[in-house]
């Protein structure tokens, strides 16, 4: 492993004593003179159209200065998928029709909130209630309700992959297996609710300081629906109280906070209420899998078929990127000869479904490692020896995909095998104990471009000062997971300077360099990284033209930037501080300021990521037979996310991701009659607290990944995949109760210890 | 009608008229700008609105200003009164990353102040406990529950110098 003196060291986060003094601003926080507050009206039904809208006594109402419905906006539509306009389906405020509980339907600002409240209670909706559906199955069946006129089918988005022959593998397979899966959506669940607020520039033009995870992205949608150029709009991202993937569309409060502050001339702030953000939030994707696949009797896989519905909710949201993307998870971590996937994205009366952490992958490899579990268990192998036959390994190419540059996966399993005390456990099991393993593998990061940007998917400018500083700019949007410190880092790390010598200034649309595609897709690290590394690289090269001159060097010497100073690596002792140097270079180019563009676009490297991380978990759980309870005891973790930047901030992602991944097996459902969400507060949503933490150990592994900036890859987002199969392995080792279905809950589990009978629903296998 | 309460924040007294229904939550927000005291639920479930009242940690959210009358509330702000010296809590926070988001940084801090005043030397299962009721999706709560601890200790060792 190469040595860094800043990668890979506990580097405390550059925002970490703001936000423990409470000084860091969140964009509630803010407040500009003038300041009206809005508060969004929300459709009661899940499929109705609108007949009338009455907002004249809500506009008579003292103290409220607009009100607007989607009779008032321009009438564009919008999306992520741009280079698909038909799947751009969404106003910000409902236009003829409600499609879901919790539409945005009209938009009140007033002088303060409670005005903007009664407001509320005084718009007079008349609707036509529609039937509405509610689940996959009844939403694609004959003669179902068609949810958007423009998609009869009310299936939006498909996708096919298929190589190698599926039909010739199956029939030459000695044991195929067929199963049915389904797994439920969750809740983000960030603390911070989203909030949004925007002024009107005395030029005409927009600020929004937003809760997003996608400045460029909300930059260039809200310009679109404003019917404003991209450049007359500019977005500030505050400190975020995280997004998991639930902030990463233009949403209907920052279009209204916009289009009401250039109507009244005042700014107009936008905050919703946890009530709202369960009622109407984004959420995982529900799906249901159909998964078969062929194994000879060694345990070699010959080819998968994977068949996903994922219920999309009310619009497209993000779901067509997690269909696309489903299909490739289902053929990763594994290698499979031949492979056929079909997806579809189904429109249903219920919030819309979007990206969460792992965006597709925790479903798809839910279906993946429970069936792998089930075949070992039917193959007669040992759950992780049938792994490790099939395990992708480096080099390996993923036919139409990409090819693996750097893998630790089988690394990853003998290790958490060794820490877990994996065979003893297996091998001499214990009353209603219980030990199973989950594996992930996820891109790193998403290479895609349906948004259609033309500027490069990651940018940077490094300016470097005469006193040895460095002022770094990128649109990077750090929403807690702490890029700005690993860029910072990278950064320090290549100009041999320290962490205090370096400012940044990030995700502010008008200052920073176009353009960034957001923080999705586990592309922060490898795509910034790189951006940063290649402004760095080129301010380097100019001062080592200057320190070179300076003492007038033979032109075979190589120089290196280290403890702020630059200097010929033969002849450490002729060099320049790095202040002295950036001076020279000043002078050299007779006062023009020394600074440097860089970017990061993937090119040759497939259409799905440059690179993969990999990992392995195990957990051990206690299930108490009477009462269905699970505990979890204890995970283990070997992950492979390359070069480590920050060992602290790898942790928190793996921290976290466990305590996600507790709650999505385990305690974590949204409660629906029909397309209503009941449990709308944290008390009822369920998720887990700190007592209901088990312990964890973790090894980061050594590998390096080479398209990586400085050998690393992602760590945010694959983490997250693992803990809901391993769980439900354990769980099935302790009980014999095989879940199929999340999340595992006391009754599933007591009703299969009553049934005692493991195998059934909608699976079988045959063995030849 | 308003009432107007008198009350002493961080140390610094306030009289602030404030309407029936208005919760300490708002008065500390938007009266007194305090951005150390976060609204991530409204109804007592999350934690982040945790502040100090007379010693005792509460949901902000859930408390009526005019309740406040003659308190003495501390928040994040006035951990460190100066903004030189960090108080060990935020130390211990920020030394062993048990930041992400920050969001719901602050009422943890409150939470486990409340905590080690009344047990300076906490088990770990204590200090879970004593964070039970404040939430937090980034950090899985292993790096808070350590800083916590690791604060308890500097406190311990500090208070022993003085009073040695
Ligand atoms: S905001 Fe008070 S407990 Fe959540
Ligand atoms: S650090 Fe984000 S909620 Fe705790």
């Amino acid at each position: 492993m190469k040595e860094f003196s800043i990668v890979g060291k506990h580097v405390p986060r550059n925002d970490a004593r703001a936000k423990a003094t409470g000084t860091a601003v969140y964009t509630d926080d803010i407040k500009l003179p003038g300041m009206l507050h809005g508060r969004l009206l929300r459709s009661p039904f899940a499929h109705a159209r609108i007949v009338g809208i009455d907002t004249s006594r809500a506009e008579a109402l003292p103290g409220v200065k607009c009100v607007i419905t989607g009779e008032d906006i321009p009438k564009v539509k919008y999306g992520n998928w741009r280079l698909f306009p038909e799947t751009q389906d969404e106003y910000a405020l409902a236009v003829d029709k409600v499609r879901f509980i919790g539409d945005e339907v009209a938009a009140v600002a007033a002088v303060d909130l409670d005005i903007a409240e009664e407001a509320l209670g005084l718009i007079e909706v008349e609707y036509e209630e529609l039937p509405g559906v509610f689940d996959i199955d009844s939403s694609i069946k004959e003669g179902h309700p068609v949810i958007h006129d423009y998609c009869p089918t009310n299936i939006s988005v498909d996708r096919k992959i298929e190589y190698g022959d599926l039909e010739k593998a199956f029939a030459e397979s000695d044991y195929v297996r067929e199963d049915v899966f389904t797994v439920h959506p969750v809740s983000h669940a960030y603390l911070e609710p989203c909030s949004a607020l925007a002024q009107c520039d005395l030029d005409g033009r927009i600020t929004l300081w937003t809760s997003t995870q996608v400045p460029y992205i909300i930059q260039c949608l809200l310009a679109s629906t404003l019917e404003m150029r991209e450049n007359d709009v500019r977005v500030i991202k505050p400190f975020v109280g995280g997004g998991f993937g639930g902030k990463m569309e233009l949403r209907a409060w920052e279009f209204c906070a916009a289009f009401m502050a250039k109507k009244t001339g005042k700014p107009v702030k936008f905050t919703l209420s946890r009530d709202e953000e369960f009622l109407a939030g984004r959420r995982r994707h529900g799906m249901k899998l159909y998964s078969k696949v062929g194994f000879k009797k060694d345990g070699t896989l010959t080819g998968k078929d994977f068949r996903v519905y994922l219920d999309g909710g009310a619009y497209n949201a993000m779901g067509p990127t997690a269909t696309f993307l489903c299909g490739n998870f289902g053929a990763m971590l594994y290698r499979y000869p031949s492979y056929r996937y079909l997806g579809e994205h189904v429109y249903t009366n219920k919030p819309p479904a979007s990206a969460m952490r792992g965006f597709g992958a925790p479903q798809a490899i839910f279906a993946t490692e429970t069936q792998m579990s089930i075949a070992a268990e039917e193959l007669g192998m040992d759950p992780i020896e049938l792994r490790m036959k099939n395990a992708q390994v480096s080099g390996d190419e993923i036919t139409g995909f990409a090819t693996i540059s750097s893998c630790g996966f089988k690394e990853a399993l003998e290790k958490v095998a060794e820490m877990s005390g994996w065979k003893e456990k297996r091998g001499n099991p214990k009353e209603g104990r219980g030990i199973g393993i989950g594996c992930y593998s996820f891109i790193s990061g998403g290479a895609f471009n349906w948004f259609n940007t033309q500027y490069p998917y990651s940018a940077a400018e490094v300016r470097v000062f005469d006193d040895g500083t460095a002022h770094l700019l990128t649109m990077a949007a750090d929403i807690g997971q702490g890029c700005d410190t690993a860029l910072k880092q990278i950064l320090a790390e290549s100009l041999g300077l320290k962490m205090e010598d370096i400012r940044i200034t990030s995700a502010d649309t008008a200052m920073t360099p176009q353009a960034d595609l957001g923080a999705w897709g586990s592309r922060l690290t490898l795509f910034n990284g790189n951006a940063v590394l290649d402004a760095a690289e080129k301010i380097k090269s100019k001062l080592y033209g200057a320190v070179s001159a300076r003492f007038n060097m033979n032109v075979i010497h190589d120089f290196e930037c280290k403890n702020g100073r630059v200097f010929p690596k033969g002849k450490p002792d002729r060099g320049l501080t790095f202040g002295e140097a950036v001076a020279m270079v000043q002078k050299a180019q007779r006062g023009e300021p020394l600074l440097a563009h860089g970017y990061y676009t993937p090119r040759d490297k497939g259409l799905v990521t440059p690179a993969f991380s990999f990992g392995a978990q195990v957990a051990e759980v206690e299930v108490d037979k009477k009462t269905g309870i699970v505990d979890v005891k204890k995970f283990w973790t070997a992950h492979d996310c390359g070069t480590v930047i920050n060992p602290r901030a790898a942790e928190g992602q793996l921290e976290g991701s466990i305590q996600m991944g507790l709650g999505y097996a385990l305690s974590e459902q949204f409660i629906m009659d029909g397309g209503k969400t009941l449990n709308t507060n944290f008390l009822d949503y369920k998720m887990p607290n700190a007592m209901d933490m088990p312990p964890s150990e973790v090894v980061h592994l050594d590998t390096y990944e080479p398209e990586g900036p400085m050998g690393a890859k992602e760590a945010g987002e694959g983490l997250a995949i693992p803990t809901a199969p391993a769980i439900a392995e354990a769980v099935f080792n302790a009980t014999g109760y095989r879940c199929r279905d999340l999340p595992i809950t006391p009754e599933k589990i007591l009703k299969a210890i009553e049934e005692s009978e493991s195998e059934k629903g909608g699976s079988k296998s045959t063995m030849k | 009608m308003k009432h107007v309460i008198t009350l002493n924040v961080n140390g610094d007294p306030y009289a602030i008229a404030v309407n029936p229904w208005q919760t300490l939550n708002e008065v500390l927000r938007e009266n007194l700008n305090l951005t150390g005291v976060k609204l991530g639920c409204g109804e007592g479930d999350c934690g982040a609105c945790t502040v100090i009242v007379d010693g005792r940690a509460v949901s902000s959210c859930l408390s009526l200003a005019v309740e406040m009358e003659g308190k003495k509330i501390l928040t994040a702000e006035g951990l460190a009164p100066t903004g030189e010296t960090l108080h060990p809590i935020q130390e211990a926070f920020i030394d062993k990353g048990a930041i992400q988001c920050g969001f719901c940084t602050c009422g943890m801090e409150m939470s486990a102040l409340h905590l080690l005043t009344k047990n300076p030397s906490p088990t770990e299962s204590e200090i879970r406990e004593s964070i039970a009721g404040n939430l937090c999706r980034c950090t899985g709560y292993t790096k808070i529950v350590e800083a916590i601890g690791a604060a308890g200790e500097k406190m311990r060792e500090s208070s022993e110098r003085k009073s040695s």
